[in-house]
């Protein structure tokens, strides 16, 4: 916490120079953006249909391109960047994102403890056997 | 096809008398006042200045009469619980019919969670916040006024119910298959999920209006860590509001579909599976608890150093047991339900996360303890609710870290130890903290204090009303009765709930204490009578007059370090520095006034009424009016007004002669 630098108060005037706080918006940027979601979507596209892939890296490859869709959405689109007028908005996509994968995946793990610890054994499952 | 969807008059429970009489009482109660208001020709006051309101300070005002008056309700449920049980043993049957007893259960559940603690939290965090960080008002005003509009849309739902239908018999938790269709086919579980739905969305917006306006408006030179305690605490407990909320609305919107299309997500058969329901209710559940106990830690943090004269002890170790508390109310949900089938590594698992967030909490009290500790504490009633709320609440905490051993949870799960420790935490807690903040702030926000004669009566009366309630619970608890029982056949167990029926009583006498302390506050109120700063304050909301302008500050204070009000109160004092006689004034621009909140909330209670009876026609209405609403707010011509210069200087001029006299 001794590192204050950056944790500017809103009305301060800002320690960074004016050009490199318009970098992440402009016609341009969001040019750049479109064009690199257009051609990771047409990828995506085809690698399902193309035969040229093992068809156990298919899903792999899908997965790695959709991962590359949300940075280019987040950097291009949203403005998350790494710089130091962006910290509020990482902060609060890395604790939507903990949260996020903390409910999905808990839920997921405990509904499948819960399946595995209360199934009762095939015998018992069927209750007319029981008499 | 029926106009009228399932409404007819067999809704309203004629032959009831204990309910038609709670009916009858409240109409003629409302209409009285309404009567009582149009004849004094207060409407147009009321409409201009406070329904249409966006001004943060009035709108908390209201969230909290709405939640003192739903503290009303709410008591008067745990009143009928405690005499049913003190009553209803061996063959007896008491006086109410399980089906009532289970009705009121639910809504004292429902209504002292959503409808008080809630709109109570919300409404001191609203007032005070935006003060404290030396602002002039939320960073979303219209949107804060539709938050408002939409909790009270829940509430007044929840209070229809009590005369048109019927409320849930589920408990407040309202778990599957026991909420599903099959086993609840009357509309209490829809009443109870359309008002949490409705309520649920303001409250959600609430959370994203206060992070948004922590984190980018603040006065010039608070850094983050310059802000109050009170401040961080709110900033935690909207996060959690932003990242729990959206869970429990999809839970019950999944549930809705399961009663309204025949979905099955949480029904026994067809693939759908109950637990999930319960899995995904804590998810949102053991946040929630975070979400009213933190802004409580807050209130506790400003009054105990004020009143010791003292800058809050670790005020970064309090930022940080804060934070901790934050992230951590995520890993623990599990422990709600440890006895329904979770392997022993599983329960391991969240017993030792609860366990470990006990410890930012016991970092929490030490700091206050260590703030009191060599200070000059002026015992005034603020300061009783927060030393009642140390001792009180450590208890509570530890009955919950003895919960937490799952091999103890599965003998008191459900068992009444299990509501004393709640009531112990959430009582001790987060109400002994609203009821320090409705005293610190009162004089903020009126400009005359409460009365401390009837403060220490109120405080005493609860605090002695408390324990004598609540401790036989743990004791009952321990020989095995469980929660929500309507009669019970064990003779020795009455005793005990004849003991708990005496301290609701006595909790009771405070309340009316209370009431008496308002009224007795409101007829004395010229010698009660306050400037700027009465408590001798640290924090910037002590800046400014009291009650506060519609714009806060006339100029936005310059902050340079923490407990900023306090360190240019000893500035002032050494360098002998007068503010300069004819200052120059600015005018400001503040928002304008939006019945938007009102429509909304008009449009969200008629399709709220309208799904609950299947009046489908009339939810269709109610919901393209909020959509025209919101399309007429989007296309305003101009959201601002401004305050002239000479406005600002009449007031300064006024508010100092004040001060100097």
């Amino acid at each position: 916490m001794t590192d204050m630098q950056y944790d500017r108060a809103p009305g301060d005037a800002s320690a960074l120079p004016d050009v490199e706080q318009g970098t992440s918006s402009g016609l341009l940027v969001y040019t750049i953006g479109l064009a690199l979601a257009v051609v990771l979507t047409a990828m995506s596209f085809w690698v399902a249909n193309t035969s040229l892939l093992w068809i156990g890296g298919v899903s792999l490859g899908l997965t790695v391109l959709a991962i590359a869709q949300m940075g280019i959405h987040l950097v291009f689109f949203l403005h998350v960047t790494t710089g130091p007028d962006n910290t509020n908005n990482v902060m609060a996509l890395a604790f939507g994102v903990l949260i996020v994968v903390l409910v999905v995946v808990g839920s997921l793990l405990i509904m499948a403890d819960l399946n595995d610890n209360m199934m009762l054994p095939a015998e018992l499952m069927n209750l007319h056997m029981q008499r | 096809m029926n106009l009228l969807g399932k409404l007819d008059w067999s809704a309203i429970p004629l032959d009831q008398p204990i309910i038609m009489g709670a009916t009858g009482g409240m109409v003629l109660v409302i209409a009285v006042v309404l009567g009582w208001i149009t004849l004094k020709g207060y409407v147009p006051y009321l409409w201009h200045e406070w329904i249409t309101s966006v001004d943060h300070k009035r709108i908390g005002i209201m969230y909290i009469i709405l939640a003192l008056i739903m503290l009303l309700r709410g008591f008067a449920d745990a009143l009928m619980m405690r005499g049913q049980q003190a009553v209803a043993a061996g063959g007896a049957q008491g006086y109410l019919p399980p089906e009532h007893f289970d009705q009121i259960f639910s809504a004292h559940g429902t209504i002292m969670i959503f409808f008080m603690a809630m709109p109570f939290v919300i409404g001191m965090m609203n007032f005070a916040v935006p003060l404290q960080l030396g602002v002039r008002d939320m960073a979303f005003p219209t949107l804060n006024s539709v938050a408002l509009g939409l909790t009270a849309s829940g509430i007044l739902l929840t209070n229809v119910s009590l005369g048109v239908g019927e409320f849930a018999k589920t408990g407040w938790v309202a778990y599957p298959p026991l909420s599903e269709l099959q086993y609840s086919p009357g509309v209490g579980v829809d009443y109870y999920l359309w008002a949490l739905q409705i309520s649920g969305v303001g409250t959600l917006m609430t959370g994203i209006n206060f992070v948004a306006t922590i984190l980018k408006t603040r006065a010039p030179g608070m850094s983050l860590m310059r802000m109050p305690v009170f401040c961080w605490t709110s900033l935690a407990a909207n996060l959690l509001i932003v990242a729990a909320f959206p869970v429990l609305t999809a839970t019950f919107a999944m549930l809705l579909l399961d009663r309204y299309l025949g979905f099955h997500f949480f029904t026994t058969d067809a693939g759908g599976n109950p637990m999930m329901y319960i899995n995904l209710f804590w998810v949102w559940g053991h946040p929630e608890v975070y979400i009213l106990v933190l802004p409580a830690f807050g209130i506790f943090s400003e009054v105990v150093s004020t009143f010791s004269g003292k800058p809050l002890f670790g005020y970064r170790s309090m930022v940080a047991a804060t934070m901790a508390i934050c992230v951590l109310s995520f890993f623990v949900w599990l422990h709600h339900f440890f006895t329904m089938g979770a392997s022993a590594n599983v329960n391991g698992f969240f017993g030792v996360m609860t366990m470990i967030i006990a410890v930012p909490t016991g970092v929490k009290v030490f700091n206050w303890l260590f703030t009191m500790y060599g200070g000059r504490i002026r015992f005034t009633v603020p300061i009783l609710w927060s030393i009642g709320f140390m001792v009180t609440f450590v208890i509570g905490g530890m009955t919950g870290v003895l919960m937490a051993v799952p091999p103890a949870d599965f003998q008191l799960h459900n068992s009444l130890f299990l509501i004393a420790h709640f009531h112990n935490v959430i009582i001790g807690g987060t109400v002994f903290g609203l009821m320090a903040g409705y005293n610190y702030w009162f004089p903020k926000a009126f400009g005359f204090k409460l009365d401390e004669r009837w403060g220490r009566v109120s405080f005493w009366c609860w605090l002695i009303g408390f324990y004598v309630a609540f401790m036989p619970l743990y004791a009952l608890g321990l020989m095995g009765m469980t929660r929500r029982m309507q009669h019970y056949d064990v003779a020795s167990w009455q005793p005990w709930l004849v003991v708990a029926a005496v301290g609701v009583a006595i909790i009771l006498v405070g309340i009316v204490a209370q009431v008496i302390q308002l009224v007795v506050s409101i007829r004395n109120r010229e010698q009660l009578k306050v400037t700027a700063d009465p408590w001798n304050g640290r924090t910037l909301e002590w800046a400014t007059a009291s009650p506060p302008p519609a714009w806060n500050f006339a100029a936005l204070p310059q902050v340079a370090d923490l407990d900023a009000l306090w360190n240019r109160k000893q500035r002032e004092r050494t360098q002998q520095t007068q503010a300069p006689k004819d200052r120059k004034f600015d005018p400001i621009e503040m928002p304008k006034n939006s019945a938007t909140g009102f429509i909304t909330a008009f449009f969200a209670v008629v399709t709220g009424f309208a799904m609950i009876w299947h009046i489908w026609w009339m939810a269709g209405l109610g919901a393209i009016g909020i959509f025209l609403t919101m399309l007429a707010f989007a296309f305003r011509d101009e959201e601002e007004v401004e305050i002239p210069a000479e406005q600002i200087a009449r007031f300064e001029q006024a508010h100092q002669a004040e001060i100097t006299a």
